[in-house]
């Protein structure tokens, strides 16, 4: 914009300025790209333990302990059930999160929905009685719901863990779906009535489409949540209800198995997998309309 | 069909959106509601439509008491704001949606006729979002009128257009509006907009409709200083009536001896009385502009006029017209648009001139107004 | 809002001919009745939508803290069983024996924290304004590691730190252990079974929960807000901290809440990368209720970490002044 007024002398001393400090350039680039740089050292870090879950699921270790690199195998992959009870955990665990999904997203889109679209007294309770789980340490949880069933004398076990997974689920469920209940155009709502919508079809077929990536996000939250948990799980399991999670715990004590590197390397990679053909599915729909 | 609102009105809380309001809109014809953003137009809309429960008052559709009506099940349809397509769906199933709810399988033939009447034919497989504004528009205009609503409303349809494009939409609208022929009720803050379309406009201020009427009828007899300042620009003079000369009122423009006439059919105010206060107006292209060295030659032909002396203050060239603004002793900032015909090179900013118009393009007001309202300085 | 029986608005009287609407009465249009009794209905739908995850929270997430608060005044033991006899030596017991635990806690999960906005803010950063179209890739990246069960990638943490691993190998060769175990983080040339080992995968652990609120807020920022900033003769150090920075607070406090109120109540963390020297006021919690079977002391335990927790982040969110967290 200014070069018309630049005088020549002025830009005969700018100009060559970057010649005379060679080392200049090499710093620049750093100075400018430091933030890319410091972000990729951050995801190295996150990723690390991953890659050496994958790595070790290769190994075939000395003792009972895989903590340490000496041959590569296969062994473990080519037989993933051969430790005793752990596939058996790893089928609870899966099943306890698939009902804990089911009832916490279907409990969480209604709260979701009462919280999002309507005014009523008792409102802030709710919203209350909805973040307060998030903002309470596990093992607080954990301990006091184990007190409550030991003061009613319900014996630990299958139902008692799904009840305190639902329990933790339903918050995150709710917060996902009422941000994307509220992001929505209340208009195009109306819109389905003005066409002759009643409130059961506007519902299903304006309301439900448009919320349902918020309903889809909070139940693979809640599973992964689920299917991840040992604090609230370990204060509220029975004696014979070893999920996935407990078992690498007393694993951790006793001996890890290589199996469960591989476990884990099976779930990183299919859950990417999933995430990335998902992404590209929608990526695809999207350049071909 | 007719369309007629008794004693409508809407109160959220404590805050009076639309005061009881009666209200008809025959048939066939293309009604404007015109008004500032919170005037209670789109309320009043939206309570034609069923998505807004009135506070009081009923709703007729022809013979048909339809005010408890949910929206789904009046023979109504409406143009969003910001148009409101599904997202989810393409553009041919956001036509055809209407026509589904109602029970109707076969619909393509219908949606492809309706994406041709809108020109919209070869985009019926894309998704809203991948829409200009313009082709948006279209879809809802389409997806509306498909089902053959016996009104259609359109809240604020072109607002999201930019001015070319709102130019052409109007004139379409218009068209599509003679070539199906129902009632449609238009609400728009831009009056240019209202009085292209429109038969009929309904100017609304503050929950209340202040003037109804055919838009040269508002716009040469307005009855209100919001419906003169809200439509154009008008020029105001507090006046006193002096005396009455048959069928002309004689005024004198407050603390100066400028003598001032109108026919008395175009004062507001009902039953004037010599003595009383009243706001002169002028429109500012009614007004003709000379020098004051010139002031007195064809004097003959025009001695009837209304002349009023000032100083320029500043000139503007709009490209078909120049806009002057003269400082006068009855008012300042008098505005005053002249034809790009015959420059007068002397009419520049410092310049002592004379203002002439017809006593037959005046209008007097009610003085117990505020002269400011409907301005720009008044929304600020 | 209003009740049913409203009449036409005093205004205009009501119109002869038909029934003025919402009057309840039965009137000649049946949409009008209609409209009215569904109105009722309508104000008792937020309850019933409510009434499964209200109810579930309330028997399953408050009434157990009315068990635990009765648990925590009670007094016996196991074999002879516990009866309430109002005895807050279960209070002071804990505190005056787990005071080191209460502490420790508090003091790795604040480190954690710390390191996680430090380490978190310029990935964050990156994914929002950087990472172009890799932007969707690099967010799956960050989410990732929770697909494989993180009790599995904490002990992979075993690993990485191990006595004879690569990284205690070249820490010791630049003798940055010493200095740690100068300061008390680390001892006799190793990293597991120390306070860093805890703090670092207390970090790590987290680190996801902080990089995806700060994202959101940051994502929210309106590039021209730089450009104006730049314009007005910002330096890019100072766009970042008088415009950038201000702007993702809110993702700043989501972010550091949700570390450091889970950190503070972690025992995992501590029990496969610490030593019983730094074990939390988890683990005690923990051993207390399912080792010891000393039901009150756990029940008194975790209802001073829950009161800490309650008066920290209330004085934080004060300080902070976001309300609109949720």
């Amino acid at each position: 914009m200014s070069a018309p007024t630049v005088s020549p002398s002025a830009s005969a001393q700018t100009s060559p300025a970057p010649a005379r400090k060679p080392g200049s350039a090499p710093l620049r680039w750093l100075r400018r790209n430091a933030v890319v740089l410091a972000g990729a050292a951050s995801l190295v870090y996150l990723l690390l333990p991953n890659a050496v879950v994958m790595l070790f699921s290769f190994n075939k270790p000395a003792g009972r302990f895989n903590y340490e690199w000496r041959t590569f195998s296969t062994d473990a992959w080519t037989d993933p059930c051969g430790v005793a009870d752990m596939c058996g955990s790893l089928a609870l665990s899966l099943q306890i999160g698939l009902l804990a999904t089911v009832f916490a997203t279907a409990f969480g889109t209604f709260a979701a929905f009462a919280l999002a679209r309507y005014r009523f007294r008792g409102k802030g309770t709710g919203n209350a009685l909805i973040f307060l789980p998030m903002a309470m340490p596990e093992v607080v949880m954990g301990a006091s719901l184990g007190t409550l069933f030991l003061n009613t004398r319900v014996a630990f076990g299958f139902v008692t863990i799904l009840i305190a997974h639902i329990m933790f689920c339903l918050s995150f469920v709710v917060v996902a779906v009422k941000a994307r209940v509220m992001s929505m155009d209340p208009r195009l709502e109306e819109a389905a009535r003005d066409l002759y919508a009643g409130p059961v079809q506007t519902f299903l077929r304006v309301t439900l489409p448009l919320a349902a990536p918020g309903i889809a996000a909070g139940a693979m939250l809640s599973f992964a949540l689920s299917f991840d948990d040992f604090i609230i799980t370990q204060f509220n399991a029975g004696p014979s209800t070893v999920t996935f999670p407990v078992f690498v715990w007393g694993a951790a004590q006793r001996g890890v198995p290589v199996q469960v590197n591989v476990i884990g390397t099976a779930m990183f990679l299919i859950a990417v997998a999933i995430v990335l053909g998902g992404r590209i599915a929608s990526g695809r729909r999207r350049r071909q309309a | 069909m007719t369309i007629t609102l008794t004693g409508i009105s809407k109160v959220f809380g404590d805050f009076t959106a639309v005061h009881p309001l009666d209200l008809t809109i025959p048939e066939g014809s293309f009604f404007a509601l015109l008004g500032a953003s919170g005037c209670g137009k789109t309320t009043t809309l939206r309570m034609i439509a069923g998505l807004e429960e009135p506070t009081g008052g009923s709703i007729r559709l022809g013979d048909e008491d339809i005010t408890g009506l949910p929206p789904h099940k009046r023979p109504v349809n409406t143009v969003f704001q910001n148009y409101a397509l599904f997202p989810h769906l393409d553009v041919s199933e956001n036509v055809a949606f209407g026509l589904r709810r109602r029970g109707i399988t076969s619909v393509r033939k219908q949606v492809e006729e309706m994406l041709e009447l809108v020109e919209l034919g070869q985009l019926a497989k894309r998704k809203p979002r991948q829409l200009s504004g313009g082709q948006q528009q279209r879809v809802a205009l389409a997806r509306a009128l498909i089902n053959r609503p016996q009104v259609l409303l359109l809240d604020e349809p072109l607002g999201a257009l930019d001015l070319k494009l709102r130019r052409q939409m109007q004139l379409e609208l218009k068209r599509i509006q003679t070539e199906v022929g129902i009632t449609f009720v238009h609400v728009t803050h831009d009056q240019e907009e209202a009085m292209t379309m429109a038969d009929t406009v309904a100017v609304m201020n503050a929950g209340r409709v202040e003037q109804l009427g055919a838009p040269d009828e508002l716009y040469e007899r307005p009855r209100s200083t919001f419906v003169a300042n809200f439509l154009g620009t008008s020029n105001l003079i507090e006046a006193e009536i002096t005396e009455t000369e048959g069928e002309y009122l004689l005024l004198k423009a407050v603390g100066t001896d400028t003598a001032l006439r109108l026919p008395a059919e175009r004062c507001a105010v009902e039953d004037p009385q010599a003595g009383g206060k009243v706001l002169v107006g002028v429109r500012p292209e009614k007004i003709t502009l000379a020098h004051a060295e010139d002031a007195d030659t064809g004097s003959g032909k025009g001695s009837a006029d209304n002349r009023l002396s000032g100083r320029i203050r500043d000139a503007g060239y709009l490209g078909v017209s120049m806009q002057y603004v003269v400082d006068t002793p009855v008012c300042p900032e008098f505005s005053v648009y002249e034809q790009n015909v015959e420059r007068d090179a002397r009419l520049a900013p410092g310049a002592e001139v004379v203002m002439r118009w017809r006593p037959a393009h005046t209008f007097a007001l009610d003085a117990a107004q505020d002269a400011d309202a409907g301005t720009l300085e008044d929304s600020l | 809002m209003s009740a049913p029986a409203v009449p036409a608005s005093a205004g205009a009287p009501p119109p002869s001919g038909p029934e003025p609407h919402g009057s309840g009465s039965s009137g000649p249009s049946d949409g009008a009745v209609a409209g009215a009794a569904a109105r009722p209905r309508r104000r008792l739908t937020p309850y019933w939508l409510l009434l499964p995850a209200g109810l579930w929270l309330a028997v399953f997430f408050v009434a157990p803290f009315f068990y635990q608060a009765s648990t925590s005044v009670q007094s016996g033991s196991l074999e002879e069983g516990f009866r309430v006899t109002w005895d807050f030596t279960n209070y002071t017991d804990a505190l005056a024996t787990y005071a080191p635990h209460f502490l420790r806690s508090f003091l790795y999960a604040a480190s954690a924290t710390v390191l996680c906005l430090l380490i978190g803010y310029p990935l964050a950063y990156m994914i929002a304004f950087r990472a172009g179209r890799w932007r969707g890739l690099l967010l799956v990246m960050v989410i990732a590691p929770f697909f494989t069960s993180f009790l599995i990638r904490t002990l992979a943490w075993k690993t990485i730190l191990s006595d004879a691993g690569p990284v205690v190998g070249v820490l010791k060769s630049v003798h940055i252990l010493d200095v740690t175990s100068q300061l008390g983080l680390t001892g006799d040339e190793r990293l597991l079974a120390t306070p860093l080992a805890v703090v670092c995968g207390l970090t790590y652990n987290f680190l996801p929960f902080m990089i995806l609120p700060l994202y959101s807020s940051l994502e929210r920022i309106d590039l021209s807000l730089h450009e104006a900033a730049r314009d007005l003769y910002a330096k890019p150090a100072t766009v970042f901290r008088k415009v950038t920075f201000p702007l993702s607070l809110p993702g700043v406090v989501a972010g550091t809440l949700l570390t450091f109120i889970p950190a503070s109540g972690d025992y995992i963390n501590a029990q496969l990368l610490g030593s019983p020297n730094t074990q939390m006021v988890g683990n005690a919690i923990q051993k207390q209720f399912l080792n010891v079977l000393d039901y009150p002391a756990a029940a008194a335990m975790s209802f001073i970490l829950m009161a800490i927790i309650l008066i920290v982040v209330s004085v934080y969110m004060r300080k902070a002044g976001t309300e609109e967290l949720v």
